[in-house]
């Protein structure tokens, strides 16, 4: 069979995304050193065009295009929507502090990764979710190393390469082992054909699967990666890993698990939750003495992943799925802001410690309430977007009969309290050592304003948001 | 029986040089080593009767990635005949750990039982994968050169003089 128009519309922002990554190389080719912002500045303008036709799939019915193997369904466009918000962000801020010649490589590999990302969310068939893992995976070690006089950053990417393709090796043994009891790569298929009595085999492959996704989402015990390489790689590549990356991540273990494992009566309930309760535990305790807001934000985000996972552990109640969607969302807008304040003070003070953050409110006041806000809602205190997020995941983990999971994720909840007001405490409290304000970049305002934006609006008036995500879970199954 | 027997030569062909390139503290030998590995792989392919996959094999893996791998040998700075040391203290643990798990996986591989699929391979696989490509994996495909395209960007920026 031939592929056939109305498949090309269904991947209309895929193509887009592919179309503006080479847009923006050829711009980087033609303009002069110094004005590479320009390649950047049609990035932001080209990603929140392909906004225009992701929403506009909002309405569409759940369907598969090229033959089953790609899905276009709520779920798969409330993820590009995420993706393409949490790219754009990252290259605003990223515009005024990176100085490079391969400025337009960094833009150009940024839009690619993007589409690597929707790729994955979207991928109903084995091989194209290999493909589009490695794909993610490729751009992101190249990302992670991009300061290449840096020795952290070098460390950053080389490491990132290591623990990636291992997991990547791991994870596609699994995706073989369901195919060869299968006999299909499709999703759909699979779901149909292991519908029998669940093999010894496929809870080895869900075992080995959940090495690679573990991985990508920084769950313990697969997280070591995560502090070294956030510390070392650009701090607007952090931002970008610990936000996007992670969410995509979610996406592609939740389609998997969800269509194609769980017909088989696979019970990986009882897992997850151990998985997460250690994950977000374990992420937890390691924050607590952290000086670098960058790894502080490392393992806060390993211990977010293991709240997130109470969601995908819960996905039999009605809160479970619509809640990790919801916990994504204002997990993306808060985590960004926080990594943006890093990029900015990063780029002024060229330090990362928190105690230099000392007396922030008075050199930039703007930035250090706004970091407040972030912190709080890391925290998950009303009336920011996380807060609706946990609410929701530990609702479901209620209602699914998992209240010992809830009650870790309100301890731990709690424990977090002690490190993120640490950060509040040295920007209010602490004494500065110096008095003179910190110039602000105006592109980097911007991100910063939105991410701000995004936490409060999402904590006050969650219902648009709520229902967005109730719409995408219309994950098609069949 | 005589499957078998091939199939057991094929895995000591791939197995021996496999423990030399994880092992050989000459970076050359290793990489020499992977040679007989690939050429083993290439037989279970021409067993699985996926002669073009066989075919592939032998160009990209045999001779392309290796001759790659001795020119960045090469080209590193003091790469060729350094002697490095590929074991630290932890390997007790790390190889009880690898056959505890090989272990596992045997006794799961062998409880399940697998399913045959009815059919027979075509004659000729190489015109089946090409209209696969080009009608029901064409997004695949597609997928496939663009990977290719933003692994040749990161291998320019990675290899990039700094300023």
């Amino acid at each position: 069979m031939l592929p056939t128009a109305s498949d090309l519309w269904s991947i209309g922002p895929e193509l887009w995304l592919a179309g503006l990554g080479l847009l923006v190389l050829l711009v980087d080719l033609f303009t002069a050193p110094g004005r590479k912002v320009a390649a950047g500045a049609i990035a932001v303008g080209g990603l929140l065009l392909t906004l225009i036709p992701a929403s506009a799939m909002l309405a569409w019915d759940p369907r598969t295009a090229f033959f089953g193997s790609y899905a276009v369904d709520g779920f798969a466009v409330f993820f590009k929507i995420l993706t393409v918000i949490a790219t754009a962000l990252v290259i605003l801020a990223a515009m005024d502090s990176l100085r490079s010649r391969f400025e337009g490589e960094f833009y150009a590999l940024l839009v690619f990764t993007a589409l690597g990302l929707v790729l994955m969310a979207g991928s109903a068939d084995l091989i194209l979710l290999a493909l589009s893992i490695e794909f993610v995976s490729l751009t992101s070690y190249v990302l992670a190393g991009f300061l290449k006089a840096n020795p952290k950053s070098n460390e950053a990417g080389i490491k990132y390469f290591l623990f990636g393709a291992a997991a990547s090796a791991v994870m596609f043994f699994g995706f073989s082992i369901v195919y060869g009891l299968a006999g299909s790569t499709n999703l759909y298929d699979i779901a149909v054909r292991l519908r029998t009595a669940p093999q010894p085999a496929l809870y080895l492959s869900v075992a080995l699967m959940l090495a690679g996704f573990g991985f990508k989402i920084s769950m313990v015990p697969f997280h070591q990666w995560t502090p070294d390489v956030y510390e070392g790689a650009p701090t607007p590549v952090a931002a970008f890993l610990s936000v996007a990356s992670k969410a995509a991540g979610f996406a592609a273990l939740v389609r998997m698990l969800l269509v194609a494992i769980d017909p088989a009566r696979v019970d990986w309930v009882l897992l997850l939750s151990i998985l997460a309760a250690v994950t977000m535990t374990l992420g937890n305790l390691l924050a607590l003495p952290q000086r670098n807001i960058k790894r502080m934000l490392a393992y806060s985000s390993i211990s977010h992943a293991g709240f997130i996972l109470i969601g995908v552990a819960a996905f039999r109640g009605d809160f479970g799925t619509p809640g990790l969607l919801i916990y994504l969302l204002g997990y993306t807008f808060t985590q960004l802001g926080a990594f943006f304040v890093a990029v900015l003070v990063g780029a002024q003070l060229r330090s990362d410690d928190i105690p230099d953050y000392a007396g922030l409110s008075r050199r930039a006041p703007v930035s250090a309430f706004l970091m407040a806000v972030f912190m709080l809602s890391l925290t998950g205190l009303p009336p920011t977007a996380v807060f609706i997020g946990k609410f929701y995941v530990l609702g479901a983990a209620i209602e699914t009969g998992l209240l010992w999971l809830a009650v870790v994720g309100i301890i731990n909840s709690v424990i977090s309290l002690y490190y993120y007001v640490g950060v509040i405490r040295a920007m209010y409290v602490m004494p500065a050592t110096s008095e003179t304000p910190i110039p602000e970049p105006p592109a980097l305002q911007v991100a910063l304003g939105i991410a701000g934006l995004g936490t409060l609006i999402i904590g006050l008036y969650p219902q648009p948001i709520i229902d967005l995500a109730k719409n995408a879970t219309l994950l098609l199954r069949l | 029986m005589g499957e078998l027997a091939v199939f057991i030569i094929l895995s000591a062909v791939i197995l021996i040089p496999g423990v030399i390139v994880v092992t050989s503290g000459n970076i050359v030998r290793s990489a020499l080593s992977l040679v007989p590995t690939f050429l083993g792989v290439t037989g279970f392919y021409i067993m699985l009767q996926a002669e073009f996959v066989a075919g592939i094999q032998v160009l990209i893996y045999a001779g392309a990635i290796t001759v790659l791998i001795l020119f960045v040998i090469m080209l590193t700075e003091g790469g060729s005949g350094v002697e490095v040391r590929q074991m630290n203290e932890q390997v007790p643990l790390g190889a009880t750990a690898a056959l505890w798990l090989a272990f596992l996986m045997l006794l799961v591989f062998l409880r399940t039982p697998w399913s045959l699929s009815p059919g027979r391979p075509p004659a000729y696989s190489a015109p089946a994968i090409g209209s696969a490509f080009l009608t029901n994996y064409a997004l695949i495909f597609e997928v496939t050169s663009l990977v290719l395209l933003v692994a040749l960007i990161g291998a320019i920026v990675i290899a990039r003089r700094e300023e």
